[in-house]
């Protein structure tokens, strides 16, 4: 099943002139009117030189920034009107992060990573656990469970935080430059990962500069100076 | 590199593979469902939050990721409390040690003499009448009473007849004279012998008692051979040695006759003083009836020196001790908060990227605030705990080495670890603060 068997779904995200400028001096255009619809089960790469805008498009898209201006609905819920705590909510119900560096607690074991995305949205213990589980042995690190994140090689790392975003069932995973620290052999495993939860029906926004990843996905978009060209 | 989904079963799996090979159908069937989810169906939303238990979970582990940090931010807070519940139980068992000598001695003793400062009008306002004693004795609650006088001896040596001290000329000894009833009111203790009595006082016999000092410097031990000394140039038999007195030490200087002899040789015209032992818990009402009872024209003439009221001793000790201690216990307790707060800072400071990450798996806020918070009563509770432990052990190592009765109020023992944790928060509230305060975008760029 792909999203284009499905009769009009609600896109997950929806984005209408949407600005992000940071006071200066001098002020930055870091983003200036950007439309983005991203429908349900889309995998999409936003590529970009550095410095165009591309992360500061993703902190917009996965809630951790605010727009100067414009629309910005993400699951049909309109997310300027919210207040922190709401927002902080659906962030973590609805957006999965993967970033360029990981982002791993080095003192805590591998299955407790990847449990720790679903403390906040207010999973129980034992089910946290059991889903963890479950998420690590899909991105096939059933055997790293107990081990400490700083124990892993590059690639198994950035598996591991595949698995911690995967595992709260997002609608949108978020990557950021994923294949940034790692060669190319654990990049292309990384992209695999990227394919089957695309043909699962993820819905996936993969920013990067390098065309190898962006080819990968199902559609493109260029960012330029904070504005997006396709 | 990565697993088929639906891979065929782990061979050397237990019932916990096929457990997880049946979640992650589920986690497969749901991934799928959020595909044929229609528009405009929402999906259901888990608005619970984290629960308390899990932002605990949090804390602690955030806390045992750093065991030689967390032993260093302890540090302040041990010291603080072990100084404050250490000495506050010292405190204690020190007041309760020296209330526990004052006791019996001192909380029993009254003593009556003329007002000097009643002499303006010439002489001494008034004398005390010989049978002092006698009336006081009266009394409900007056165990013992007896008269207690200097005599001005010139330049009487005393020395001993036996010569046994070898020395010719003699020794500038105090000479003292008492009523019969003075050795039990100061609760005299003899050496060997016996005191002077009734008969001996009414006869003016010339016997004395020796304080235990002024027989050593005589060089009399024994009595049983009626050893004599000379006061001046008169004779008296050695009847008895005093061993202990308390309240008047001096007598263990000097010797002791009796008023009658005291009258014949030395003119003695007034006791100085009336010593007198109360029972428990007279001593007060014995001071205010005392005077009335010696003159009754003239109480006021007479000054009472009586032990302060009941707990008076003890609570007036104790506090002034306890201000002292206490003071000494807050600075060190304060100076462990900054201690804490200064070292959960920096922590706040290494961890922007935790913090980040945590932003983005959905923390508001408020949870990034309370993780910190709850680090920090941890660490200060921690403090309090070991704190506690290293005071109490103070008190009653210090007491078993002073051969004191430990004292320690439960209610500091328990309460010690909780003020641990109220500094902990208090010093965590800054720095939680700040931490809540962090940007996640700024807190998840660069590395
Ligand atoms: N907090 C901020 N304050 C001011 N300027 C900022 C801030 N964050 C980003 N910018 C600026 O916004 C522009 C876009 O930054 P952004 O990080 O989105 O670029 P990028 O496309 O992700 O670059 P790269 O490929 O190097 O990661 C840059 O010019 C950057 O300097
Ligand atoms: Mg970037």
């Amino acid at each position: 099943m792909s999203a284009t068997a499905v009769a009009l779904p609600a896109p997950v995200v929806e984005m209408i002139g949407v600005r992000r400028f940071f006071p200066g001096p001098p002020e930055v255009q870091a983003i200036r009117e950007v439309d983005l619809t991203i429908g349900q089960g889309e995998y999409l790469s936003i590529v970009g030189p550095s410095g165009s805008g591309k992360s500061t498009l993703l902190h917009l898209l996965g809630l951790l920034d605010n727009p100067t201006g414009g629309v910005y609905r993400l699951d049909g819920v309109d997310t300027l009107s919210l207040r922190e705590r709401r927002r902080a909510v659906l962030r973590g119900e609805r957006i999965g992060f993967v970033f360029q560096s990981f982002h791993l607690l080095d003192h805590r074991t591998v299955l407790e990573n990847v449990a720790l995305s679903m403390v906040y949205v207010g999973v129980p213990r034992r089910e946290r656990i059991a889903r963890a589980r479950v998420a690590l042995e899909r991105v096939g690190l059933a055997h790293r469970m107990d081990f400490a994140p700083t124990t892993l090689s590059g690639g198994e790392r950035q598996r591991v935080a595949i698995a911690r975003a995967l595992v709260a069932e997002p609608s949108l995973l978020l990557a950021d430059e994923p294949t940034g620290n790692l060669d190319s052999a654990n990049a292309e495993a990384i992209l695999e990962v990227f394919d089957e939860l695309h043909h699962e029906g993820m819905t996936l926004a993969v920013i990067t500069h390098d065309d190898n990843v962006s080819r990968r996905a199902q559609r493109q978009v260029r960012i330029v100076d904070g504005t997006l060209q396709w | 590199m990565v697993t088929p989904p639906a891979g065929p079963p782990d061979p050397a799996g237990g019932p916990s593979t096929s457990r997880s090979a049946k979640l992650l159908r589920r986690t497969r069937l749901a991934l799928a469902g959020v595909v044929r989810r229609g528009a405009g169906s929402r999906r259901k939303r888990l608005t619970r939050g984290p629960a308390v238990r899990d932002l605990l979970d949090e804390a602690l582990a955030g806390v045992a990721a750093r065991p030689t940090r967390l032993i260093l931010t302890t540090l302040g807070t041990v010291l603080g409390i072990a100084a404050l519940v250490g000495t506050v139980g010292l405190g204690q068992t020190a007041a309760g040690q020296i209330t526990q000598r004052f006791d019996l001695a001192a909380a029993t003793r009254v003593v009556v003499q003329p007002d000097d400062k009643g002499g303006q009008e010439g002489e001494a306002a008034t004398q005390l009448p010989w049978d002092a004693p006698e009336r006081i004795a009266r009394l409900n609650g007056v165990d013992a009473a007896g008269t207690v006088s200097q005599l001005e001896v010139g330049d009487d040596l005393v020395r001993s007849v036996a010569g046994l001290d070898g020395q010719k000329e003699g020794h500038a000894l105090q000479v003292m004279a008492g009523s019969p009833g003075l050795f039990d009111a100061v609760r005299g203790g003899l050496t060997t012998g016996r005191f002077f009595d009734a008969g001996h006082d009414k006869r003016g016999d010339r016997v004395v008692v020796l304080g235990k000092n002024a027989a050593e410097r005589l060089g009399i031990n024994r009595v049983d051979s009626q050893p004599a000394i000379f006061v001046g140039d008169q004779a008296y038999t050695v009847i008895g040695i005093l061993d202990s007195v308390s309240g008047r030490a001096e007598l263990l200087d000097a010797v002791i006759m009796p008023n009658g002899a005291a009258k014949l040789a030395y003119d003695l015209e007034s006791p100085d003083a009336v010593e007198i032992r109360t029972a428990v818990g007279a001593a007060q009402l014995i001071a205010g009836q005392a005077p009335v009872a010696i003159d009754p024209n003239n109480p006021s003439a007479l000054k009472v020196d009586a032990p302060p009221k009941q707990g008076g001793v003890r609570k007036g000790v104790e506090s002034d001790l306890n201000a002292l201690f206490l003071l000494l216990g807050a600075v060190a307790l304060l100076v462990g908060g900054l201690g804490i707060a200064n070292v959960t800072l920096l922590s706040v400071l290494e961890r922007v990227s935790e913090i980040g990450l945590r932003r983005a798996l959905g923390a508001a806020r408020r949870h990034v605030a309370a993780q910190f918070l709850v680090e920090s009563v941890i660490v200060g509770f921690l403090g309090g705990l070991l704190g506690t432990a290293v005071g109490v052990l103070l008190t009653v190592g210090v007491s078993w080495f002073r051969d004191w009765t430990p004292i320690l109020d439960s209610r500091l023992s328990l309460g010690a670890p909780l003020l641990g944790a109220v500094i902990g928060l208090i010093a965590g509230t800054y720095p939680a603060w700040k931490a809540s305060a962090i940007q996640p975008i700024t807190a998840l760029r660069g590395t």
